[in-house]
């Protein structure tokens, strides 16, 4: 699949109706979650066959990507029912069997037993630009992740739509370009 | 119009969820109470499969097979050369990835708290008091 057609094909996704402004919900735009994925599939092949978790997946736009590109199962996290609803008829709209869902805190995951486990985490988490708190903990979150969370993460922050990527074994920030 | 009919909770997800209520030091693994259950068609990859069996705890995977009434045929113990066997990993897709809980609930070991599971997708949110 080339990334323009993993780009039409998210841009099916349905979004939030109702954005809530304390969970910082916005759905990843279709573009640069096509670039994400992609390059993680194309230049790392950390997609097909992987168990993938989403943090905070929303309405899935991570989430079926990876599912579109083949991931052995794909987990979505997220806090929100409402989100996990259209998420829920985003993955049958697609016909995809390789997603679940679980409602909970990303931040109270114990990380013991996801250590180890998943292959790759996807995620575009709240940025936190309103509550540093929410910040705070996911920075924390994503700084254990990138330790404990399988050998890839990547993550996109809001404000330069730059792709970051973090491999457990090589410790190093790099970019991986400007979607 | 068909709302949530189409999500569940596969024993592979199963396998890596915990309570994490206030206190509790052993919150796994969480005992699966089902009053839905649904079977499932999905591709077989050896290949995905071979890999997950080290990731996973697998008498846990083999305890909530068998809660569900689909042990089958799957040994209790692994076989040593289990990569070789299509046969073997057959059946382990199948409890991993096509036997699927639409509703019920996780029980946590040791503090009892019932973790619901709603069509198809498990709530792990902690109230207040017990965070």
């Amino acid at each position: 699949m080339k990334r323009k057609e993993l780009e039409s094909c998210l841009q099916q996704v349905d979004v939030f109706e109702k954005p809530k402004l304390l969970l910082e919900q916005y759905p990843t735009r279709p573009h640069i979650a096509a670039c994400m994925l992609y390059t993680i599939h194309n230049s790392f092949d950390d997609i097909e066959d992987k168990l993938v978790a989403d943090l905070g997946c929303g309405c899935g736009v991570l989430s079926v990507g990876a599912a579109v590109l083949g991931a052995g199962l794909c987990v979505g996290f997220d806090i929100d029912e409402d989100a996990l609803e259209i998420c829920s008829r985003n993955i049958e709209e697609f016909d995809l069997k390789n997603i679940d869902t679980v409602q909970c805190d990303v931040c109270a995951l114990v990380p013991e037993r996801f250590s180890n486990k998943f292959d790759t985490v996807i995620m575009n988490p709240p940025f936190g630009t309103k509550h540093n708190k929410v910040q705070d903990l996911l920075t924390l979150i994503f700084g254990d992740v990138a330790l404990w969370f399988g050998t890839c993460c990547l993550c996109c922050s809001k404000p330069s739509c730059r792709c970051r990527l973090v491999r457990r074994d090589v410790d190093v920030s790099a970019s991986v370009g400007r979607c | 119009m068909l709302l949530l009919s189409y999500l569940r909770m596969k024993l592979l997800t199963h396998n890596m969820l915990t309570s994490h209520v206030k206190g509790v030091t052993k919150g796994y693994p969480l005992l699966i109470k089902a009053t839905e259950v649904k079977l499932t068609d999905v591709d077989f990859n050896s290949e995905f499969v071979s890999r997950m069996i080290p990731k996973i705890e697998w008498s846990v995977l083999v305890e909530a097979a068998d809660t569900l009434g689909h042990l089958n045929d799957l040994p209790r113990d692994l076989p040593p050369d289990y990569e070789s066997s299509e046969d073997f990993l057959r059946k382990v897709h199948h409890v991993l990835l096509e036997v699927e809980v639409l509703e019920g609930n996780l029980k946590c070991p040791e503090s009892g708290r019932e973790f619901p599971i709603t069509k198809g997708v498990p709530n792990m949110l902690l109230n207040e008091d017990e965070v």
